[in-house]
C-alpha cells in the first residue's frame, strides 16, 4: 500500500542560511536538501545566497560554487558537467533533471534542490541507486544470441534496423524518469520503472538479439511491467528528451501481439 | 552498511503537479466516484419499483439543489472518464506519445468533458 506521507525520520526541517557577500550583484537563494548520516538529526533545508554575477549559468555551477566557497560538506554526484554521464540527476524546482543541463535562468524565485524523489538518501543529494542497478541487471542489458556470429565479420544491421534504436541508446541511466513516476514511488521494489523498461525495450528492439521471447517472458508480470499506467511523468521529465512511456507501450503491444 | 535509518527523499511533497500526473490521478478519482455514483442511480431506479412513497423520498433528495450538484459532478466524472479512456485506448494502440500530443490530447479531454457535461444538462433540462 502506498505511503503518501514521509516517515518520521524523513521529515524535512529548516536549516542554516548562508548570506551572499555584501558586494554581490544579483543574488539568488538556493534551498538545498541536506542530510548528514553521521548525526541523528532529520534532513534539513539549508539556504545559500549566491551572487549570480560570479557564477556559471547552470544549477550544477551553483552547487560547485557552494561546495568550493561556502560549505565544503555539501555532497552531490557530478562528473561530466555536459549531460553525458547522468550523475547529477536531482529534483530541481519540482521536477527531476540533470543539474548540469538546467539553467538557473529557467527557475523563477528560489531554486529548490532535493535528491531524486522517494529514494533512500545516503547523504545530502546522493540517493541510494542499488535497487535500480539491480533491476537493470535483471533485464540483462547486453546482446544475447543463440547462433554463432558470422565468420570474419560482425553481426550486421540494416540502416532501418539500426534506426529503431534511436531514442533508446541515448539514455544515460540518470533515473530522473523512474523517480518521477508515482507508480515507481509506490511499487519501486517490484515495478521496474521507466528507465529500466526503456533499456529492456532497447534490447527487445535490437534486430541482432535472439532472446526476444525470453526477454518478454521476463517482463510478463503484473508488477515488473504492468504497473505502468501511462501517467507520462517520465517522458515529461527526461533531461535527454527521450520517451520511456512510448517504449513501455511498445513492450505492452508486443505482449498482446505474441499471444 | 545498514540502510534502515536512511531517510526517504520527499516525493509528493516536492514534485511539481503537472498536466500528465493531474489528469492521471483524476482518471482514477473519477473511476472511484463513478462506482459510488452508480449506487445513487440504482437507488433512484429501485425507488420507482418500490412504490410511490419511496420514490417521492429518494426523488426529493436527488432533485434538491445538493442532489443536482452531485448529479452534475457525476455527469462530468462520467464524461471525463470516457474521454480520458479514449485517450488511453490510443496510447494502448501505440499512438499519441509525443509530449506535444500528450498535452494537446490532455487539454482536449478536459475541454470536451466540460462541453459534454454542459450539453447533457442543457438537453436534459430542455426536454
Amino acid at each position: 500500500m502506498a505511503e503518501f506521507s514521509l516517515p518520521a525520520n524523513s521529515r524535512v526541517q529548516t536549516g542554516v542560511t548562508y548570506s551572499a557577500p555584501k558586494d554581490s550583484g544579483s543574488t539568488r537563494s538556493f534551498k538545498v536538501y541536506r542530510y548528514d548520516p553521521d548525526t541523528e538529526e532529520n534532513p534539513r533545508i539549508d539556504t545559500y545566497e549566491i551572487d549570480l554575477d560570479d557564477c556559471g549559468p547552470m544549477v550544477l555551477d551553483a552547487l560547485i560554487k557552494i561546495k568550493n566557497e561556502t560549505d565544503t560538506t555539501l555532497t552531490f554526484r557530478r562528473s561530466c558537467r555536459e549531460g553525458i554521464c547522468g550523475s547529477c540527476a536531482m529534483n530541481i524546482d519540482g521536477t527531476n533533471t540533470l543539474a548540469c543541463l538546467k539553467p538557473i535562468d529557467e527557475v523563477s524565485g528560489d531554486v529548490k534542490i532535493y535528491p531524486l524523489p522517494h529514494m533512500e538518501v545516503i547523504k545530502d543529494l546522493v540517493p541510494d541507486l542499488s535497487t535500480a542497478y539491480a533491476q537493470l541487471e535483471s533485464i540483462e542489458p547486453w546482446l544475447k544470441t543463440k547462433t554463432p556470429p558470422p565468420p570474419d565479420t560482425e553481426r550486421r544491421q540494416s540502416v532501418e534496423e539500426r534506426a529503431k534504436l534511436d531514442g533508446m541508446w541515448e539514455c544515460v541511466l540518470c533515473f530522473s524518469c523512474s523517480t518521477s513516476c508515482p507508480s515507481y514511488w509506490w511499487n519501486g521494489d517490484r515495478y521496474l520503472g521507466p528507465a529500466i523498461l526503456l533499456q529492456a525495450y532497447r534490447w527487445i528492439a535490437d534486430s541482432r538479439d535472439e532472446y526476444t521471447g525470453e526477454r518478454l517472458d521476463n517482463l510478463e508480470d503484473p508488477f515488473r511491467l504492468y504497473r505502468c499506467h501511462t501517467i507520462m511523468n517520465c517522458t515529461k521529465t527526461c533531461p535527454k528528451g527521450l520517451n520511456p512511456a512510448k517504449a513501455i507501450a511498445e513492450i505492452k503491444k508486443m505482449m498482446v501481439v505474441r499471444q | 552498511m545498514t540502510s534502515s535509518n536512511r531517510p526517504l527523499s520527499p516525493h509528493l511533497q516536492v514534485y511539481r503537479p503537472q498536466l500528465t500526473s493531474i489528469l492521471s490521478i483524476t482518471h482514477r478519482a473519477t473511476g472511484i466516484a463513478l462506482s459510488f455514483g452508480i449506487i445513487l442511480l440504482i437507488a433512484w431506479i429501485l425507488a420507482t419499483a418500490a412504490g410511490e412513497n419511496y420514490f417521492n423520498t429518494v426523488n426529493s433528495i436527488i432533485t434538491s439543489w445538493f442532489g443536482k450538484l452531485v448529479l452534475v459532478g457525476f455527469t462530468w466524472a462520467l464524461f471525463y472518464h470516457l474521454c480520458n479512456g479514449v485517450r488511453h485506448l490510443f496510447w494502448d494502440a501505440g499512438f499519441g506519445f509525443e509530449l506535444s500530443t500528450v498535452y494537446k490530447s490532455g487539454y482536449a479531454t478536459v475541454g470536451s468533458s466540460v462541453l459534454l457535461t454542459a450539453a447533457a444538462w442543457i438537453i436534459g433540462i430542455s426536454i
